[in-house]
């Protein structure tokens, strides 16, 4: 019985041993995977708090891989393509990228929030592995030499709300409510308020709440109405933002209303009366009613795919997928190269390419992997968004 | 006027903690243990009242009244599956952590059910409020409605348990469970009921909680839950008269601390003061001593 015991547990540990083995060798063929695809991973939030975008990214990388596969793929080869949820949440966020990196991932789009991304890209890094963010806005999430993005950073979203305001007349005396627990939100207000006093615009309320209090939002909104508030400057996410609309409405503060590109998605919340979003200007790369016809397509077709009207992270994800195009035939690259030969190729190939995307035309990139564009400012009118055209 | 404006809100929101904390600790005081899973009944119900109105279509009342029979048998079911096969165990880590695992659950339930996007709920109350001192005190319907809420149901509450048969059963529990059920009570009913009626009036909460802050999702109840825990423990937990005054001091407390320490501190400042409370008095602004005889 003893014996038979014994050989059993020497079976059972030779076996464990194989497959051990065969662990090993599997994650190393899968560095310099001997495929003919290009294996491209996405991270996103498709569940929870910000589902909103990370499903719409997940969307809008579907459709451009689609597109680009039934186009013959990049320098001739198919790309696969998987995504993964991370709930927004950094410790998901890295698990989500080991998946892929299993999976064989050769290039990271993603991941779609700032403070994941922020987790992520010291992983990327330390792989060496080619990232290009979406909708990741701040500093930190790209601060590696490894990794682009494709939306604006926090500080210039900052900046370019502070100049908007100033140049058209909108107000002079601005109140700001920020989220103080989220990167996105004080990376923004930080930049606005220098900017602002640059601008010579009075800010006379500065509020901040913070993730384990974003309901009630009676006492930020009464002193920026007892401030003689004109504008107030929200550069958070929609869901507080509805919450906030609604609670002003309620105690008859009206002032006007500007935001960034958290503000997408608002008129979609599920229950939400649009009518208190009236008036609301954010500043955003991407609206669904652009007139020109790269967006009308893209709209239509990701309408028939996906059923909803495509928000500004589906964009960015798409423009993502083209970029990676763009500079993967720059650089030529094949996918039986490593993925720290794709990756340093990838660097230099970015800062040489020039898009005309959906978020913008004649984008380039800079060695630190901030994009250069120009933003739109969009108004919601009749419970629909409209574009601002700047003067 | 902000500061009656704050006060006000506070009172609000302090209503809305103190109608939870009833829940919490009457649960407390009756089956002596910590029903962490409270926070996601009031989310469920709130859930349950916004379907009533959006996808059947009826009035608020009825989706009130909907909303407290769905959690009333919620709350049943899950003493019934969950908290009364642990009663007897020997460990009352046993229950506490079953708690945890069944506030997930419901969470998680509610994430495949109604999606992980937010919702933004409809006001059950349609009227506009108080404008007084010509104006410039805004005081809307649902803040009016939640402070009386709170009020009769309070007092209703103190009522039950000081006057009626089932009240004094519960009492009789609270104090010695043995004893009680030598006297002829049936302790498995009293304790069902007394989940019913947390239960219940969770989804009371949950209903006044959206109202006031109409945004919905599968995680809406977890902070609010947790915050009516504070709230129970600072009155004193187990005691319906403390809970009131816990709930309704931890709302002003973070609405004044948030108006004129920090907007970013009054959280900090709810826990600091639980603290304080504590240390003097341990067993919170309302609590009994009890004294183990040996």
């Amino acid at each position: 019985m003893k014996m038979l015991k014994k050989t059993a547990s020497l079976m059972l540990a030779s076996a464990l041993m194989v497959s051990l083995a065969a662990c090993g060798s599997d994650s190393g063929s899968s560095g310099s995977s001997g495929s003919d695809t290009f294996k491209i991973g996405g991270i996103g939030p498709t569940t929870g708090d910000n589902a909103i975008y990370g499903t719409a990214v997940e969307n809008g990388i579907q459709l451009a891989v689609d597109e680009i596969n039934a186009d013959g793929g990049i320098n001739g080869y198919q790309i696969e393509y998987q995504f993964e949820d991370d709930q927004s949440d950094s410790e998901k966020s890295v698990n989500a990228y080991n998946t892929l990196k299993d999976w064989g991932m050769q290039m990271l789009v993603g991941t779609v929030t700032s403070t994941p991304c922020t987790a992520v890209v010291e992983e990327t890094h330390a792989d060496n592995m080619f990232q290009l963010t979406p909708s990741a806005t701040a500093v930190e999430s790209i601060q590696y030499d490894n990794a682009f993005r494709m939306c604006f950073s926090d500080p210039s979203q900052g900046s370019a709300s502070a100049d908007y305001i100033a140049e058209n007349g909108l107000a002079s005396k601005i109140a700001v409510i920020y989220n103080s627990s989220d990167t996105y939100s004080s990376g923004i207000y930080q930049t606005f308020v220098t900017e602002a006093q640059a601008k010579g615009l009075e800010i006379v309320a500065t509020e901040a709440f913070t993730a384990d209090s974003k309901t009630d939002f009676s006492v930020q909104l009464q002193k920026a109405k007892d401030a003689g508030a004109d504008l107030v400057f929200l550069p958070i996410y929609y869901q507080e933002a509805s919450l906030i609309l609604a609670q002003a409405n309620n105690m008859d503060f009206a002032p006007a209303w500007f935001g960034c590109d958290g503000m997408d998605g608002l008129l979609a919340l599920e229950g939400f009366d649009t009518s208190l979003a009236e008036g609301l200007m954010f500043l955003t790369p991407f609206t669904a009613d652009a007139e020109d016809e790269a967006t009308q397509t893209f709209v239509a077709d990701y309408k028939e795919n996906f059923g909803e009207t495509p928000n500004q992270f589906a964009a960015d994800a798409y423009d993502c997928l083209y970029s990676i195009k763009a500079a993967a035939e720059q650089a030529d690259i094949t996918p039986e190269m490593s993925i720290s030969d794709i990756s340093d190729a990838m660097k230099t190939a970015m800062t040489e390419i020039t898009i005309d995307g959906l978020t913008g035309k004649q984008i380039t990139w800079g060695e630190d992997g901030e994009p250069s564009k120009d933003p739109t400012v969009v108004v919601v009118e009749g419970g629909k968004y409209a574009v601002l055209q700047a003067e | 006027m902000s500061f009656i404006s704050y006060l006000i809100n506070g009172l609000s929101l302090g209503s809305v903690y103190a109608i939870i904390a009833l829940g919490y600790t009457m649960v407390y005081g009756i089956a002596k243990m910590l029903n962490f899973a409270h926070g996601d009944v009031i989310m469920i119900g709130a859930y349950v009242a916004l379907l009533s109105m959006t996808q059947a279509g009826l009035s608020p009342l009825a989706a009130i009244l909907i909303a407290v029979v769905v959690c009333t048998a919620l709350g049943i079911v899950i003493e019934r599956i969950a908290y009364k096969p642990l009663r007897n165990a020997s460990s009352s880590l046993a229950v506490l952590i079953t708690a945890i695992g069944v506030s997930y659950l419901l969470q998680n339930v509610a994430l495949l059910l109604f999606g992980a996007n937010a919702q933004s709920f409809q006001s059950v109350v349609k009227w506009g409020g108080l404008s007084l001192a010509g104006g410039s005190l805004k005081i809307s319907g649902e803040t009016v409605v939640t402070i009386i809420a709170c009020i009769i149901i309070m007092i209703v509450l103190t009522f039950f348990v000081q006057k009626t048969k089932p009240g004094q059963a519960m009492r009789a529990v609270s104090e010695d469970k043995g004893a009680a059920q030598l006297m002829g009570i049936n302790v498995n009913g009293t304790i069902a009921l007394t989940f019913a009626i947390g239960s219940a009036l969770a989804a009371v909460a949950g209903v006044l909680l959206c109202s006031s802050y109409p945004s919905l999702t599968p995680y809406t109840g977890a902070m609010p839950g947790i915050k009516a825990f504070v709230a129970a423990v600072f009155g004193g937990i187990g005691s319906i008269q403390g809970a009131f005054i816990g709930g309704l001091l931890l709302g002003i407390i973070e609405i004044l601390g948030r108006a004129y320490i920090s907007s970013q501190m009054a959280d900090a400042l709810v826990f600091a003061v639980l603290i304080i409370v504590l240390l003097v008095k341990p067993t919170g602004l309302l609590g009994k001593k009890i004294q183990e005889k040996v």
